[in-house]
């Protein structure tokens, strides 16, 4: 039985964490949530007696409004969708490949391999970003390999056609089907839905992939090296081969690290910023544009704190969302 | 349990947000105090370069050696960023850069001390900078210098394509004929950059605007805007321009720098660029071919702010008084070359640089940036269709420029 007592050291005992966690996050964050449903223009603070509030108007403008805020934050949100559609799995499945080759027991030198694999991510995201510039620049390295093999290269950062276009314009279409556009559904036609990522954005998932692989794939290796080795020999000795040894047995056994990857792959691909930001600021033709840097922009160039913060707590409830979807998917299924 | 905590954290929360929040957070007062005697005044300035910087500095010291004051000049990172934040603190810098196309954002909200009719002689700055820094009437600050848009034109390769100094297109048609016979000796006629700030011209050149001269009603859709993006359009359409992006450039400067076209349209800041990433190439700039509607080019400003809190309004009005005397302007110009916004020092500046003429002379027709509050956004949107213009539809462009102009200016 816990005493009164306890009860108030154990208080105690939390109250600097307690007290930091309220001053830097709690905070802020109901600060930045009153300033959602306010009109404040950035001068003074604003809680002052002088900020209009406005109530909902900021989140309505997001999604009831027909104008340039709601076509700008769906555009952001159906870029976001592509790029986590494909990065998520994408960095899942070469975190997850690059563990078991480094994880081989035949494989010799592991640790220059696994120093390689990870040094992606312990590099800073602005400057991998500059780097990749110059890589995708039209006289860059990846042009003038595909140029090698005779393949005349997009101009990546400039190009701001979707992926699902190209692919459509390839077997023909290339105007689209009135039915298409001229519906739309949210300030966007059907056919700016579903262009896909553009070209310049797939740039940017490569550069994702490749950097956040690493810090994924130490993840995985960790949970690899936690399976008892007897239970891999067991499979073995019940002839199991190498694809059902992965399937059944292996994923099986890191299903918590893979719920782990999964999250936090689903938190950053949404939050991304850091890469718009250096590499494109949302050009070209607004289809880098993202949620976080919407509001960054909103927020910072057009003086809109109000709808800047609107837009971050979608996001939040976005990310939310999407966790809770994802972690009901991984559940434990009882057979 | 957790609902303990969750309500513990709120109540911690809460406390603190009482006590941080009681002080300094509930001055409505329009006027601040002002202080007297000696004053420490504090200036950002979003420079241009390290010669930008030296220079400013020097000239404050030498204001604040002269009038018994300290002025300290700090050089913004992000400038924008920077005075959004220390508005929202509550402790603006005095004196600061205020870009043309920030005017109205501040003003609008009152950050902007409107100290127009205490500096000297005001007439003497060019009427379109005047314009350009007027928000409801009021001259709210005092133009440090400009810029506006002229024709930089490849020596070499203008020879190169059979063209003499008298081929110099002076009109939209002398244009297209200049670049089909330059596109036919191989070489990209013209590097545009592929925004408003630039395509612009052609719009002021056509004799339309975004927004009317009053800034309150918005123009985009009119028949001479359509007119000059419909031109604009054909250059792209025949490749007689591209964009900088695809001369693997980051702006239209750096292409013309590389020789990858014959001609650009830039500002005086061409000159700088071109000196120190590419001193062999041989240039001569002239004024932008003449439109439907005679001449026209853009303009780019920056003023000093004052701020409506600062403590020293008095003796920043009176730095900003020494900072914008002719001579002041012509020792700045030399340092980092920009033009005087005062006409007095504009027939020195032409005698001291020749080269110059095409640029200063643009102040006479030249549009200033879009002069309302809340445009930002809609100004990218535009852009955003501007890169697309190729093979886009301007009329359509136009139409939502129009009906986001609107909604913009409506609120």
């Amino acid at each position: 039985m816990r005493t009164r007592s306890e009860s108030l050291a154990g208080w105690l005992f939390v109250a600097p964490v307690v007290l930091i966690l309220g001053v830097f996050l709690l905070l802020p964050i109901l600060m930045a949530l009153w300033v959602s449903l306010t009109g404040w223009n950035g001068q003074g603070s604003p809680f002052r007696s002088g900020v209009p509030f406005v109530g909902a108007d900021n989140y309505t403008s997001l999604f009831t409004e027909d104008g340039l805020p709601r076509q700008d934050f769906m555009t952001s949100i159906r870029n976001n969708v592509y790029y986590v559609l494909l990065v998520v799995p994408a960095q899942t499945a070469l975190a997850l490949g690059l563990a078991l080759v480094v994880n081989q027991r035949m494989l010799k030198r592991k640790g220059f391999f696994r120093t390689a694999f990870y040094f992606p991510s312990v590099t800073s995201s602005v400057a991998i970003s500059v780097v990749f510039l110059f890589v995708f620049a039209n006289s860059g390295a990846v042009n003038a390999l595909l140029g090698a093999v005779g393949i005349d290269g997009p101009v990546w950062f400039d190009d701001s056609r979707g992926l699902i276009h190209v692919l459509l314009g390839t077997v023909g279409v290339d105007n689209p089907p009135g039915a298409l556009a001229n519906h739309s559904v949210l300030g966007l036609t059907w056919w700016d839905w579903v262009s896909g990522p553009s070209v310049a954005m797939c740039a940017i998932i490569v550069l994702v992939v490749w950097t956040t692989s690493g810090t994924f794939m130490l993840m995985f290796l960790a949970a690899l090296q936690a399976i008892p080795q007897q239970v891999e020999e067991a499979s073995l000795i019940d002839g199991a081969n190498r694809w059902q040894r992965l399937r059944f047995v292996t994923i099986p056994m890191i299903r918590p690290t893979m719920f782990l990857v999964l999250t936090l792959g689903l938190i950053s691909t949404w939050q991304v910023f850091d890469q718009i930001y250096v590499m494109s600021q949302g050009n070209p033709a607004k289809t880098t544009l993202t949620p976080a840097f919407l509001s960054y922009r909103t927020a910072f160039k057009d003086f809109e704190y109000g709808r800047g913060a609107a837009i971050s707590f979608v996001l939040f409830l976005i990310i939310v969302v999407m966790t809770l979807v994802q972690r009901w998917m991984l559940r434990e299924r009882r057979s | 349990m957790p609902h303990r905590t969750v309500l513990a954290a709120f109540a911690a929360g809460a406390l603190l947000a009482s006590a941080a929040c009681g002080s300094g957070f509930d001055d409505d007062s329009a006027d601040t105090p002002q202080r007297s005697g000696p004053v420490s005044l504090q200036i950002l300035i979003g420079s241009s370069g390290q010669a930008e910087t030296t220079a400013v500095q020097e000239a404050a010291a030498k204001w604040a050696s002269s009038s018994g004051n300290t002025a300290t000049v700090t050089p913004a990172q992000d400038l924008t960023q920077q005075l959004g934040q220390a508005f929202a603190g509550d402790s603006p810098p005095d004196v600061f850069y205020v870009d043309a196309v920030r005017l109205a954002d501040y003003a609008s909200v009152g950050a902007l001390e409107p100290y127009g009719d205490k500096i000297s002689n005001p007439d003497d700055f060019y009427e379109s900078l005047r314009t350009a820094f007027t928000y409801d009437g009021k001259l709210y600050c005092a133009p440090k210098d400009f810029s506006t848009l002229a024709l930089v034109v490849n020596t070499d390769l203008w020879s190169k394509a059979g063209l003499t100094e008298a081929d110099v297109p002076t009109t939209w048609d002398q244009l297209t004929s200049v670049s089909q016979k330059i596109k036919s000796s191989g070489t990209v006629p013209l590097a545009l950059g592929d925004t408003r700030d630039r395509i612009g011209a052609f719009m002021v050149q056509a004799g339309g605007w975004i927004t009317s001269a009053d800034g309150k009603t918005a123009t985009a859709d009119s028949p001479e805007n359509l007119q000059a993006l419909q031109y604009v359009q054909g250059l792209l359409k025949n490749k007689y321009a591209q964009y900088p992006k695809a001369l693997d450039a980051g702006w239209a400067g750096e292409a013309f720098g590389k020789g990858k076209a014959a001609m650009t349209i830039e500002g005086n800041w061409i000159k700088g660029a071109l000196r120190a990433d590419f001193p062999n190439v041989k240039y001569t700039v002239h004024p932008l071919p003449a439109g439907p509607k005679g001449q026209g080019t853009l303009s780019f400003t920056t003023c000093w702010g004052v701020a409506a809190k600062s403590k020293n309004k008095d003796a920043a009005v009176n730095f900003v008084e020494a900072m914008t005397t002719a001579e002041q302007q012509m020792t700045f110009a030399k340092a980092f070359g920009v033009m005087p916004s005062r006409q007095s020092a504009g027939a020195q500046f032409t005698q001291q640089y020749p080269d110059d003429k095409a640029f200063i002379d643009g102040a006479g027709y030249a549009q200033g940036p879009v002069n309302a509050p809340k445009m930002d956004s809609v100004l990218a949107d535009f852009d955003t269709g501007l890169q697309g213009l190729a093979n886009g539809d301007p009329k359509a462009l136009l139409g939502r420029v129009q009906k986001n102009t609107e909604s913009a200016l409506g609120r």
